[in-house]
């Protein structure tokens, strides 16, 4: 017999936890998506400052969601079955009480809070990783970066020489924007390729470079 | 090892979208490369017409005295052909290992216009990455 003693019995449906889904989409799926976006905002625009901008904006409306929705499935990642919850086991990290009380729906307040949330929570949630690096800037002290070796929304994209430093990692950085600016951290996100030695191909850098009203209050905060 | 002489891809109405030639022999000038694609383009077209069995997709392989023709047409009509020492081996993986590479860094590509000839660096890339000998070992397996 199959699975017995490891399936629990629901006595009502409703007391089921949801399932999760699958988590993964075909890449050839999003790459030929990815690649129409692209070829769709070229037709409406003509010159590349303005694709790069119509790129980010696409990406801001996709930022602004995730932050949305990792921040209501926070609580999820304390149990994930949720099992606790629904049919009030002691043994659950999280009781109905500290819902209530607003426990889960964690945000971050504090500005590497963020940077560590898009770093790792956005990037596993988006790529199924976590990204590559996150750096401070050396000459700016309101300046971060994420970069990426092999941005998945540029695998299969070459850039023409004749568009320059044109980077499709605007829709990413759009991401980032949306994200960011969502949870209170105003500011102004651009991809660029960083040429690496003794690789054939240049990584991408996300560059974060925050408003100032964002290092005020963090300076506040101590 | 076997080596590979030089590498076509032809649209369906039998223009030349890539040329890569590799090695000293076998060399062409522009001109010329694009006059094999377009005759190779008439002779498969024909192969097909001509052929006493119904049902024939055209000529697989060429075999002259100097050299070996392979080729492999996708559904869509797109030719691979690839020209090689006599008796070379796997030569038919290699061709599909390059229409897959055609299929991620050439159709995925937003700034690839169909039908036109292919300048993508990721493409050029990775095609060099397969066409290295070792690789076409791999392939065979």
């Amino acid at each position: 017999m199959i699975g017995v003693g490891k399936v629990k019995q629901y006595g009502n449906v409703l007391d089921k936890p949801l399932n999760k889904g699958k988590q993964e989409v075909s890449l050839s799926a999003f790459a030929f998506l990815f690649s129409e976006l692209v070829q769709y905002n070229q037709t409406q625009v003509d010159n590349i400052g303005e694709l790069e901008r119509r790129l980010e904006d696409a990406g801001y409306a996709v930022g602004a969601r995730v932050l949305e929705l990792l921040c209501h499935r926070d609580k999820v990642i304390l149990d994930p079955d949720m099992r606790g919850y629904y049919s009030g086991q002691s043994s659950s990290i999280l009781s109905l009480k500290d819902l209530s009380l607003g426990m889960g729906n964690r945000r971050e307040t504090r500005l590497l809070g963020i940077l560590s949330f898009v770093h790792s929570t956005v990037w596993k949630v988006l790529f199924g990783k976590v990204a590559d690096s996150l750096e401070k800037g050396t000459e700016h002290e309101d300046e971060y970066m994420i970069s990426e070796k092999e941005l998945l929304v540029n695998k299969f994209i070459s850039i023409p020489k004749d568009m320059g430093t044109f980077n499709c990692g605007a829709f990413v950085a759009g991401i980032v924007r949306g994200v960011l600016d969502g949870a209170g951290f105003p500011a102004v996100v651009t991809a660029h390729f960083v040429p690496m030695e003794g690789q054939q191909r240049p990584r991408t850098t996300i560059l974060i470079k925050f408003a100032e009203e964002v290092l005020q209050r963090e300076a506040r905060l101590g | 090892m076997a080596a590979i002489y030089s590498l076509y891809i032809i649209n369906k109405s039998g223009g030349l979208i890539y040329y890569k030639d590799y090695g000293s022999a076998g060399r062409m000038d522009t001109n010329d490369s694009l006059r094999v694609a377009s005759l190779w383009h008439s002779m498969h077209a024909i192969s097909q017409q001509l052929s006493p069995v119904s049902g024939c997709l055209g000529i697989e392989l060429l075999q002259a005295d100097t050299f070996d023709l392979h080729c492999f047409q996708s559904l869509t009509g797109t030719k691979f052909f690839v020209v090689c020492e006599p008796g070379a081996q796997h030569m038919e993986n290699l061709l599909k290992f390059v229409y897959e590479l055609y299929t991620d860094y050439v159709l995925k590509n937003p700034f690839y216009e169909m039908e036109m000839p292919i300048r993508c660096e990721l493409f050029d890339i990775n095609l060099t990455q397969a066409v290295q000998k070792d690789r076409v070992v791999f392939l065979g397996r």
